[in-house]
C-alpha cells in the first residue's frame, strides 16, 4: 500500500493512468482556446474571502478521475479505493505532518529488544459508526483477512511476514516476526482496519460491504451513485474526534477539461491540476485567481531513464554516466512540466530525512559525457555523427508508455541531447499492458522512460535488491550490487530512524556512483482549492496539503446557498 | 413465414458461438491481463500475489480451456464477475445472504446508454426526415445547398471539441445547462417532475451534440431515397391522377423512400447499447462506452465478453427485426411477389 493517501487527496499527476488519454488531448485543445479568450467572460461575484474562525458544517465538493471499484482498498488494490477508504477506515499508526510515525488507533507501540515483536496498545473507547466497540479483535481479523490466500490482496506480502499475531485483550495487539522487519511499521500505518462483526464469515471478494461499508474514521458513506458521485457524511462517533465539514462529495469526472469547466462554474471546490492549468491558465484568468488557492507539493515519485543493465553497452558504468551527463534534467522539467518539478540525486523525496543532501543531481555536461564515452572506447571513426566501438554503433531503443504525454516528450528531449554526444536512440511508445508483458517482463528492452511511485518508508528492497529480478518482479533493469544488497538488508533490520537514515544515505550514494538509471525529475502534485475552504495548513507541510483535512472548515457566509443543481 | 422465423432464430445460435469464439480469442491476443495494469506496478505489491490472482481467474490455463469455462457459464446465462471491479457481477444484480444487493455493471450502465441513444436516434430521425425531404424537393436549389452545407459542417466538427465549446458557453458563461454528470447532487430530494427536468437538462448536451454531428448520414440517405422515388413512374402516375403535391410527396413517395431507412434503423439497434466513449468521458456519464473502454484497458475479460456477447446478439436480432419490418412494410415481400432472402 505504498500510495496511501494521507487523507485521501491524490495529488500525483504522474500516477494518473492511461485511462485519461482522451482527456489529455481535449484538455490541450481547450487550454489553448481558453487562453486565447481569457479576457472574455466576466463574473459578477466579487466576494472577499476574509478569514473566519473554525466552525462546523458545509459541504466540500471535489472531483476525482475514476470511480473506485470498492471501498475495501487493500483488496481492490487501486488508488481511488484507497483514497476513499482513507476517509472511512483507521490504521494503527499514521504519519504526522513531518512524516514521522505516530499513533492513530494505537495509543503507543513498542518494539521488543529483539526487534521481532511489536506490541500495540489501543486508545480507550474506540468504536465503529454503529456504536459497536473497535477492539484488537478487529485488527487481528483484518490481518487474517489480508493474509488469507482467498483474499488475493496484492499487498499481502508485507503482512505475510508476520509469523503470528495475538489479541490478548481488547486493547492489546501483538505481532511476531521471524526476523526484524523495519518497514513493518509503515505496513501498520497502511492497513485499513475493517469491522469483524460485519465481515466475519463473508466472502471478501463478493461481499456487499464493499458497496456499503461501516466506518470508524471521520466520515461515513452516505450515498454512492456509481460513476457519478460519492457522498460522505461526518461520522459523529469518529474515534479521533469530529471533522469540521459536514459532507464531502467526490464527483467522478474523468475528463480533466470537464473538471476544469466545473471548477470555473464553481460547481466543485477542488481538483488536481496539470502543469499548464496551474502555471498558465489560472494565472491568466483574474476571476479564477480571486477565488482559488493553488498548492504545489512534491509527490513521492519520480521519472527516470532506466537501462537494461544485462545488455551491452549498459553494463559499462562509463556509458551510463556519460548518458547521465548528456541529459539536461532542468530542460526537461522546464519544457515538459513547465518548471513544476525538481531534479534529484537520490531516489527519495527531496527535503525528507531519507534524501541524502550531499548528492546533487548529475549536472548537464556534454563535454564530460563525450570524454567518458571516449574512455569507454567509443569513437566516431566514420564521421556519421554516431560513435562506435569495435565497428558497432552506440544506438539503442527507448521505450515508454503510450498516452503519457510527459514521458513521450521527455523521451524526445533525451533523444536530441544524446544525439549531440553521438548516441543514436529510437523512441517507441507502447500501450502499457503491452510494454509490461512483452518487454519489461521478459527483459527484452534497451532503455525505458518510466516512473516510480514510492511509499513513505525508505525501504526499496523490491526495486533494487539483486534477488528481485525474476520476471514480473520490480528490479527489471537487472541491478545487482552486493553493497546495495547488504545496505537494503540492513535497512530492513534497523528500527532506529537516525541509523536507518545513515543506511539509506549510503545506499543512495552507491546508486549515485553506479548510475543504474538517470533520475529525470520528481514532479509536483498540483491542486486548486476554493478560498471558501479555510484552515488549510500554510505553508504546505511535508505530509502534503491534504494533511489534517478534518480541520478544514467552510465559514457559513461563504457556503453555497444550496447544493447547486445547475 | 413461421418456419422462416424459426429457422432464422435457430441459425443465430451457431453464429453467436462463432462470434463469441472469435471475440474471445482476439481479446486474449492483446498482451497482458488484469494483473498488468499500471496500478499493479506498485513496488509494494508482489509477483506471487499477482500469480495467485491469475490462477484464481484461470488466466494461466490455455485459452481454449478458458473459453470452455466461459461458455459453460454462458449456457446458464451467467455472465460472471468482473476481475477489476471487486468482483461485481457483470450483468445481473446479485443478492447475498443478508439481503444486500450488488447491482450488475451492465445493468447499471445500460439504461443510461439506452436512454441517451434512443433519444438521440429519435432526435436525428425527426430532424433528418424533414430535412431530407426538403432537400430532395428543392434539389440543387438553395434549401438543398444550405441543408447539405449545415450537415457537412456538423459532420466535420469533432464532437468532443464542439462539446467542450458548448459546455463552456452554456454551462460556464451562462449557467443554463449542467456541465457534466447525469444527476444533480440534490436529485434524491427532488419531486418527480423535478427529477425528470433534472435528467433532461443533464442529457440535453450529450444527446443533442452527437445528434447534430450524426445528422449528415441519415439526411443524405433520406434525400437520395426521395430523389430515386420521385423520378419513378408511379409518382408520375399519382401526379397525373391529379393528386395534390402534398399527397404525392408524403403518402406515395415518402413511404417508399423510407423503406431503406428500416434497414438502417435495424442495423443501428446494436449501436444503441454501445455508448460513445468520448461523449461519455467528457460529460462524465457512466454508460456502456466508458464501461467497455475501461474494461478493455484493464483487460477485464468477463466484462468485455459480456458486452460483446450482448452486442452481437442484438446485432443478429436487429437484422432479423429489420427483415421482419421490411416484410411488414413492403407488401411485395410479405406476399412473396419477390423471392425471400
Amino acid at each position: 500500500m505504498a500510495k496511501k493517501q494521507m487523507h485521501g487527496w491524490q495529488h500525483n499527476s504522474a500516477m494518473r493512468t492511461h485511462r485519461h488519454g482522451i482527456g489529455r488531448i481535449s484538455v490541450g485543445l481547450l487550454c489553448s482556446w481558453l487562453v486565447a479568450c481569457s479576457s472574455g467572460s466576466q463574473e459578477p461575484q466579487s466576494q472577499t474571502f476574509s478569514a473566519y474562525p473554525p466552525q462546523p458544517g458545509g459541504t466540500l465538493i471535489s472531483a476525482m478521475p475514476s470511480d473506485p471499484s470498492s471501498m475495501i482498498g487493500m483488496v481492490a488494490g487501486e488508488s481511488a479505493s484507497l483514497a476513499i477508504g482513507a476517509y472511512l477506515f483507521n490504521s494503527l499508526l499514521k504519519y504526522d505532518q513531518n512524516l514521522d510515525l505516530t499513533g492513530e488507533l494505537a495509543e503507543s507501540w513498542q518494539v521488543a529488544d529483539d526487534k521481532k515483536t511489536i506490541t500495540f496498545k489501543l486508545k480507550p473507547g474506540l468504536q465503529w459508526a454503529d456504536g459497536k466497540p473497535l477492539t484488537s479483535a478487529d485488527i487481528l481479523f483484518t490481518w487474517q483477512l489480508i493474509t488469507d490466500e482467498k483474499t488475493h490482496s496484492p499487498y499481502a506480502s508485507d503482512y505475510q511476514l508476520v509469523t503470528h499475531a495475538d489479541a490478548p485483550d481488547p486493547r492489546t495487539f501483538i505481532v511476531h516476526y521471524s526476523q526484524p522487519f523495519a518497514p513493518a511499521l509503515e505496513s501498520w500505518a497502511s492497513l485499513q482496519v475493517l469491522p469483524k462483526h460485519k465481515l466475519a464469515g463473508q466472502d471478501i471478494r463478493t461481499t456487499s460491504f464493499a458497496q456499503k461499508p461501516l466506518s470508524s474514521h471521520y466520515y461515513q458513506l452516505k450515498e454512492w451513485r456509481h460513476g457519478e458521485y460519492i457522498k460522505l457524511e461526518r461520522n459523529p462517533k469518529s474515534v479521533l474526534g469530529s471533522a469540521n465539514i459536514d459532507h464531502l462529495i467526490e464527483r467522478i469526472i474523468p475528463d480533466p477539461a470537464a473538471q476544469f469547466l466545473e471548477l470555473m462554474a464553481d460547481n466543485i471546490d477542488s481538483m488536481n491540476l496539470d502543469p499548464i492549468t496551474y502555471a498558465r491558465i489560472i494565472p491568466s484568468r483574474p476571476t479564477l485567481q480571486v477565488r482559488l488557492n493553488q498548492f504545489k507539493e512534491l509527490g513521492n515519485s519520480y521519472t527516470y531513464l532506466g537501462f537494461n543493465l544485462k545488455r551491452k553497452p549498459f553494463d559499462d558504468v562509463r556509458v551510463r554516466k556519460a548518458i547521465n551527463y548528456a541529459i539536461d534534467k532542468q530542460e526537461i522539467i522546464d519544457g515538459v512540466y513547465l518548471g513544476l518539478g525538481i531534479a534529484i540525486g537520490s531516489p527519495y523525496k527531496p527535503g525528507t530525512r531519507w534524501s541524502n543532501p550531499q548528492l546533487t543531481p548529475y549536472p548537464f555536461d556534454p563535454t564530460r559525457a563525450k570524454k567518458l564515452l571516449a574512455e569507454a572506447g567509443y569513437q566516431d571513426s566514420d564521421g556519421d555523427g554516431v560513435v562506435e566501438r569495435d565497428g558497432k554503433k552506440l544506438s539503442f531503443e527507448v521505450l515508454t508508455n503510450l498516452g503519457n504525454k510527459g514521458r513521450e516528450k521527455t523521451a524526445v528531449i533525451i533523444q536530441r541531447r544524446l544525439k549531440e554526444v553521438g548516441i543514436e536512440t529510437h523512441i517507441r511508445s507502447l500501450e502499457w499492458a503491452s510494454l509490461l508483458t512483452n518487454f519489461i517482463k521478459p527483459g527484452d528492452f534497451d532503455a525505458v522512460v518510466m516512473g516510480w511511485g514510492l511509499g513513505l518508508d525508505p525501504d526499496q528492497y523490491t526495486i533494487w535488491h539483486s534477488s528481485q529480478q525474476k520476471p514480473g518482479q520490480f528490479n527489471f533493469i537487472g541491478y545487482s550490487n552486493p553493497a546495495v544488497d547488504k545496505l537494503l538488508e540492513q535497512g530492513r533490520l534497523e528500527f532506529d530512524p537516525e541509523k536507518r537514515m545513515q543506511i539509506y544515505h549510503e545506499f543512495a550514494k552507491v546508486l549515485y556512483d553506479d548510475s543504474p538509471l538517470v533520475y529525470l525529475s520528481a514532479g509536483y502534485g498540483l491542486t486548486a482549492i476554493h478560498k471558501r475552504v479555510q484552515g488549510i495548513m500554510n505553508p504546505v507541510p511535508p505530509a502534503g496539503v491534504g494533511y489534517d483535512s478534518q480541520k478544514w472548515y467552510i465559514p457559513e457566509p461563504l457556503r453555497r446557498t444550496q447544493i447547486q443543481a445547475e | 413465414m413461421l418456419t422462416y422465423l424459426i429457422r432464422r432464430i435457430l441459425w443465430m445460435i451457431p453464429m453467436l458461438v462463432g462470434i463469441s469464439l472469435i471475440s474471445f480469442f482476439i481479446m486474449h491476443l492483446a498482451p497482458g491481463d488484469i494483473t498488468s495494469s499500471e496500478a499493479a506496478f506498485d513496488p509494494k505489491s508482489s509477483e506471487e500475489a499477482r500469480q495467485k490472482l491469475r490462477e484464481l481467474y484461470h488466466l494461466d490455463k490455455p485459452i481454449i480451456v478458458q473459453y470452455g469455462l466461459w461458455l459453460e457459464r454462458m449456457v446458464h446465462l451467467d455472465f460472471g464477475h468482473s476481475f477489476a471491479s471487486h468482483q461485481k457481477p457483470v450483468f445481473w444484480a446479485e443478492t447475498d445472504k443478508e439481503g444486500n444487493t450488488t447491482p450488475g455493471m451492465i445493468q447499471e450502465a445500460l439504461p443510461v446508454t439506452l436512454l441517451m441513444n434512443i433519444a438521440g436516434l429519435l432526435l436525428t430521425l425527426t430532424l433528418a426526415v424533414p430535412l431530407g425531404v426538403i432537400a430532395a424537393k428543392k434539389y440543387a436549389r438553395w434549401p438543398d445547398r444550405s441543408i447539405t452545407l449545415f450537415n457537412f459542417i456538423g459532420f466535420s466538427i469533432p464532437g468532443f471539441w464542439l462539446s467542450l465549446l458548448l459546455m463552456y458557453w452554456l454551462g460556464v458563461i451562462h449557467t443554463w445547462f449542467p456541465i457534466s454528470g447525469l444527476h444533480s447532487l440534490n436529485y434524491a430530494q427532488l419531486d418527480t417532475l423535478g427529477k425528470a427536468q433534472d435528467l433532461l437538462m443533464h442529457l440535453f448536451l450529450p444527446v443533442v451534440i452527437p445528434a447534430i454531428t450524426g445528422l449528415a448520414g441519415v439526411t443524405m440517405f433520406v434525400k437520395n431515397g426521395m430523389l430515386d422515388v420521385l423520378s419513378q413512374d408511379f409518382v408520375t402516375t399519382a401526379r397525373a391522377k391529379g393528386l395534390s403535391d402534398r399527397t404525392v410527396t408524403y403518402r406515395h413517395a415518402l413511404r417508399n423512400a423510407l423503406l431503406p431507412l428500416i434497414t438502417l434503423i435495424g442495423l443501428s439497434l446494436p449501436g444503441l447499447i454501445g455508448g460513445s466513449v468520448i461523449a461519455e468521458t467528457i460529460f462524465a456519464i457512466p454508460g456502456m462506452g466508458k464501461l467497455f473502454y475501461e474494461a478493455v484497458m484493464m483487460r477485464d475479460f468477463p466484462v468485455v465478453m459480456g458486452i460483446l456477447t450482448i452486442g452481437s446478439a442484438l446485432t443478429l436480432l436487429g437484422n432479423l427485426l429489420a427483415d421482419l419490418a421490411y416484410a411488414w412494410a413492403d407488401p411485395r415481400l410479405r406476399k412473396g411477389v419477390m423471392p425471400q432472402r
